[in-house]
This record gives structure tokens, sequence and C-alpha cells, in this order.
């Protein structure tokens, strides 16, 4: 096991951070932790890379144990923290030339690992890292992270605020580097994000919700989930929340995610309902559930 | 060891991108040893006084002359009875008001003696004091003058001689103090704020998940520090020798190895300070507050210790600054050798071992 965590628990003052936290993730795995903010997820990412201790709970990072050996996974691991923290007023070369240093390896060694990520900042290589833009940045702080090979990587919610394209493009890399052999536990708020991983843990207040695949986990999904549509989307919401037989309601995007509480739901009967309140175009369709979904579903 | 230069370099880059900071750095102990060499000052130059002359006669004309042609006095005003004293005051054109009485040269030949008042403004009673002390003298050595050829019987005359500073030069206190305080200053406050800095930008958590160690961290953040304030307690050095005539009676190998044992027990200071505060805000303000405060006050750089209570003389010894001015006192006035000095530079050895010691065990591997 790459990473392997038992029963951890940790509290600040009289807050409780995190409560029982147990998973495990095997060698060369792209593991995602799901959660909203709050959930925490830094203060797990910090507990693994030994910057805080536990009130109680084991776990190894390749083997070596967080609290006895955490000279050996310092040397052994990427950290990439969830506010970007390299140096400001250094260029992107020297912040890169750095980090290989300190990690006692150089930039020519480990060229090929971080290539694909840094051919993209390179053309910018003299300009100061604080005055990079949010994806490059993130870029190159992977960059850093990776210069020295670790086995394993932790990202802290590496995508939050960056856009689209440069987030579409970080997971692809990652998936590359997962092919490299280096097991990575990453963390993120999107949910979109986590279909993209092997296996996902969702996590809210301190607690694993559950653990699977991505195809896995929304299978546990107990309802059948309808995409309702309307030309009025606000007065949509609105008549829903209030239809007596209502289970959930989430807006998705156009759609409206919508469940029946009763079992034998006939979805002409809210056809029916929607048209009195004056709804037009409506239709009403069974679709997938997301992972969007199986989360609110286990946050209730 | 290839781990350790690359951090020092690195260290050198936010140095010398930050300009806030290199000025701090290179332009305050310029700043300030010209200020406290130009500008401030004890000595009393041209200062305006105004005679009040109820003899008008000989012996008063030829004081008056004397007073007026010595550098320390010009002779501002004469005025012509006692009410407008007070009034010359308060106008405050002049320093100090020379009262003869009436008849002096005739009581001076038939009693023997005859009186001059000496008014001064204590508005600033160090510059009265000064005032007073230069016209007594300047009277006594006429009395000298016109007793020549009188032989008196018994008489004491004390024979004052100021050793190690015979013209009472201010810049020499101030020298030492400035420099005391510069080079504490430089590298308490610029340690520590650098190593906050790393805390507040979230890059210390980087360094921590690295298999750099503490000691490394620490040595690293200091070492470019130590060749800063070298430079700057040369630039001091330079400064008060060819600006002030400042003389270094005793080797310059000693004080330079006196100051960089002195700037090795600032920057101990400073990690110290960097291991208890989390912004750099609060370094700077503990660095400010906490060392700057009683670098001035209490190390006698501007108030003799001996002067002062005596709980205030006990805190006075866990200053650092005061035993460094004791010693660079003692060599560049006094030219004295190790031999004098080592008792103070062990206190100052001792206290940078204790700051070392309390700020390795200070330091967190962790966040918490």
């Amino acid at each position: 096991m790459s990473i392997s965590v038992q029963n951890i628990s940790k509290s600040f003052k009289n807050k409780t951070a995190l409560s029982d936290i147990s998973f495990e993730v095997k060698e060369g795995e792209l593991f995602g932790l799901i959660g909203p903010d709050g959930a925490g997820k830094t203060t797990l990412f910090r507990i693994l890379t030994t910057l805080l201790i536990p009130n109680k709970g084991e776990a190894t990072i390749a083997n070596f144990d967080i609290i006895k050996d955490y000279k050996s996974i310092r040397n052994n691991v990427g950290y990439m923290p969830g506010r970007f923290s390299l140096y400001q007023d250094l260029t992107v070369e020297e912040n890169l030339e750095f980090f290989a240093t300190i990690f006692g390896t150089t930039i020519e060694e480990n060229y090929d690992l971080i290539k694909d990520i840094y051919v993209q900042i390179e053309p910018f290589k003299k300009r100061r890292a604080g005055k990079l833009s949010g994806g490059m940045k993130q870029k190159l702080a992977l960059s850093c992270a990776l210069i020295h090979k670790p086995k394993v990587l932790f990202l802290d919610e590496p995508t939050t605020g960056v856009d689209p394209v440069s987030r579409k493009e970080f997971w692809e890399m990652l998936k590359r580097l997962q092919t490299k052999g280096i097991t990575i536990l990453v963390s993120t708020p999107y949910m979109d994000e986590a279909a993209l991983c092997d296996r996902i843990a969702l996590i809210q207040d301190g607690k694993i919700l559950e653990i699977d695949t991505p195809r896995e986990i929304v299978k546990h999904y107990p309802k059948t989930i309808y995409n309702v549509k309307a030309a009025n989307m606000y007065l949509l919401i609105e008549s829903l929340n209030i239809y007596k037989h209502k289970y959930s309601v989430y807006p998705f995007g156009e759609f409206v995610h919508y469940t029946d509480s009763r079992t034998n739901f006939n979805p002409e009967d809210l056809k029916l309902y929607l048209k009195t309140k004056n709804l037009k175009n409506i239709s009403i369709e069974i679709t997938q559930a997301t992972i969007e979904d199986t989360f609110m579903e286990l946050a209730k | 060891m290839k781990r350790f230069i690359g951090f020092i370099k690195k260290e050198f880059y936010h140095i010398f991108r930050d300009k806030r900071s290199l000025f701090i750095l290179f332009g305050m102990p310029i700043a300030q040893i010209m200020l406290f060499g130009f500008a401030i000052t004890n000595e009393i130059n041209n200062v305006d006084i105004a005679i009040l002359n109820n003899s008008k006669d000989a012996t008063t004309e030829e004081i008056i002359n004397k007073l007026n042609s010595s550098s320390y006095f010009s002779i501002k005003e004469f005025i012509q009875n006692e009410n407008e004293i007070e009034a010359i005051f308060k106008k405050g054109h002049v320093k100090a008001v020379l009262n003869f009485e009436a008849d002096f040269s005739k009581k001076l030949s038939t009693k023997n003696n005859a009186n001059v008042q000496i008014i001064t403004d204590a508005t600033d009673p160090n510059t009265a004091n000064t005032i007073s002390n230069y016209v007594s003298a300047i009277l006594q050595n006429y009395t000298q003058t016109i007793n020549k050829n009188v032989t008196i019987t018994y008489q004491i005359i004390p024979k004052t001689r100021m050793v190690y500073n015979q013209e009472l030069k201010s810049v020499f206190m101030f020298v030492p103090g400035v420099m005391t305080i510069i080079l504490m200053l430089v590298s308490a406050m610029m340690t520590s704020i650098s190593i906050t800095r790393e805390k507040e930008l979230g890059t210390m958590e980087i360094l921590l998940v690295s298999p750099l160690k503490p000691f490394q961290v620490i040595v690293g953040k200091v070492v470019p520090y130590i060749f800063l304030s070298i430079v700057n307690a040369i630039i001091i050095i330079i400064l008060s020798i060819f600006v002030f005539n400042m003389p270094v009676q005793g080797s310059l190998f000693l004080l330079g190895i006196e100051s960089i044992l002195f700037i090795i027990t600032s920057l101990s200071l400073g990690i110290l300070i960097s291991t208890v505060s989390v912004t750099q805000q609060t370094a700077m303000m503990i660095s400010l507050m906490g060392l700057m405060l009683p670098v001035i006050l209490l190390s006698g750089f501007i108030f003799p210790i001996t002067s002062m209570p005596l709980p205030l003389q006990i805190i006075s010894n866990i200053i650092p600054a005061k035993w460094f001015i004791i010693i660079v006192k003692g060599i560049m006035l006094k030219g004295v050798g190790f031999t004098f000095i080592w008792k103070e530079t062990l206190i100052l050895v001792g206290m940078t071992l204790f700051f070392i010691v309390l700020s390795t065990k200070k330091y967190k591997i962790r966040l918490e």
C-alpha cells in the first residue's frame, strides 16, 4: 500500500477537524478526496505530509510511519499546498532550480518527468512567479513538487481558482504522471473532477461518507433521478420545492434533478402538477445519478 | 552542502530584489550615523548670550571681549536693567545672560573680589550646564591672568583633563552606540522578518516537507545577514574614522572580531523572535519595541547606567548591547586589548549560546 490511513482523528482546541478517518491507496493509484470547504481535507493532507500530528490513529506513506519516520517521508513525497506557496520574487526557473537543489537533484536529472508540464511555462521562465496567471502558477507548483521524482504526490485543491481549460489540462497531466507509477492523492471541491479519479472518498465534516470508484459510487444512489426542465427555471424550482411528494430538488445546469418520495412515482403526475403552476415546455426524463447527487444524498 | 548553498543563493535573491529592505539595510546605517554625528550634539558653538553690564569699566570690557573672541559664545545683545532678563529669555534669542555687578573693577581692586551672575536658560539642562561650565572656565582663566604677579600663599588649583575624549566630542559617544543599534536592528529584525515571511507566505510548509534539516534552514537564513552586517559594520567604522575623525586606538582586527560576535548574538536573538512570532508584523514589532528601546535607553548609549535606579541597573545587564558598547568604547577610545574586555566578550558568547539553544528547542519541525 502506498498510503494507509487507520482511524485518524484530529481536533483543534474543541473543534473536531477529522474523526476516525481510514482508507488505503494502492501504488500508482489516483485517489481523490472530494468534499466541500472545511471538510477537513487540508488537515488530512498536513497529517499525511508529517506537518501535523494526529490525536489518534496511525498512517503510513510508502511504508514509512508518519510520526516515527517523518524524515524519510519528507524525502519521498511531493507536496503542493492549497495556497500558492512558491517564492513570488523568484523567477520560474529559479524556483524550480531551488526546489531541485534542496531535494539534492537537478532539473536535467528529472526533466522527463516534468517535461510535459514545464514546456508550457518554459517561455516564461524568466518571469517572476508572482506575475504568473493562476493556471501557470499551478503548473509551476506541480513542477516544483515533482522535480525530485517523489513516490507519492499530495495535491491539495490544485485546481481551485484555475480556469476550466487549465483545469482540464492539469488533470490530463495527472493521468500521465500516474502512468509513471506515482501515487497521487488529490483533493478537490469540484464534483466533475471526481469522475477522473480511480477511486474517491467523499468527505464531509471530518468524516468519510463513502469510498469507491466514481462509477460505483453513483450506483449507490438509492433513487431514480429525473431531469426536469421548463421555460421558467425559477418558478420550476419553487414549484418543485412545495410539491408534497418531492424527496429532493437540486438545480443542475439547465435541468433540475428531482427525486420523488413515492415508490410508484409516475412522471405524468408531476407534469400535470407543474402545468397547474403555469409552467410551459415541461420535459421530464430519467437520468443517471452524478457524484454530486450522491454526495448531496449522503451528506443529508 | 549543495543544498545549503542553493538555499543561501535563494536568500540573496530575496534580499536584493526587495528594494525596501535593501534600503533599510544600507540606507539606515549611513543616515543614522550622519544624523547622530552632525545633528545631535552636546557641544556648544557660537551660543548667543546677552550682557547686563552694571559697571561698564575696563575689567568687564576685557572679560566681555574674551567671551566674544572665543568660538563658544557670541554676544547678541546688551541689556540695561534686570527687568529685561526675563523678557529676553522668553523671546528665546539667547541662552544665557551675564550680569556684572556695579563697580566691578573697584570692588576687585579694593575688596579683592567682585561678583558676576550667570543666568542660563535651563529648558535644555545639558546645554545650560555646559554653558555655565564654559563661562566659569573663561572667568577662571581671566582671574589667573590678573593674578600672575601676585603670590597667593595657599591655593588649590584643579587641573582637569578629559582622557580618551579631550575635546568632549559627542560623536565619540554616539558612534559606538549607533553602531550597536544598527547591527542589532539589521541582524535581529531582518532575520526574524525573513523567517516569518516564509511562514506567512506558506513556503515554510514546503520547506518543512523537504529533506532540509531545521538547522540548515536557520543557518541558511542567517549567513547572508552575517555578510551584510559585516559590510554595515565596515561602513560605519570607515565613516566614523574619515568623516568624524574618530580614533581607533586599539586593534582594528579585535574590533572586527568583536563586531562579528555581536552580529551573531543579534542574529540568534532574531531567530528566537521568529520562533515566537507568526507574522512579519509581530516579528517587526517585537524587534523594534523589544530591542530598539532597551538598546537606546538601557545600554548606556545615551543615559549613563551608573546614574539609573538600581532595578534598571540590574536589568541593563541582560541587554547584550550594553556589553558590546563597553567593548567598542574600550577598543576605539581607550585602545585596550583583549585582556581588558574578555569578561564582556564571554558574556556575549554566553548570551549567544543561550539564544541559539533556546531557539533550536523552540523551532518547530511541524506546523504546531
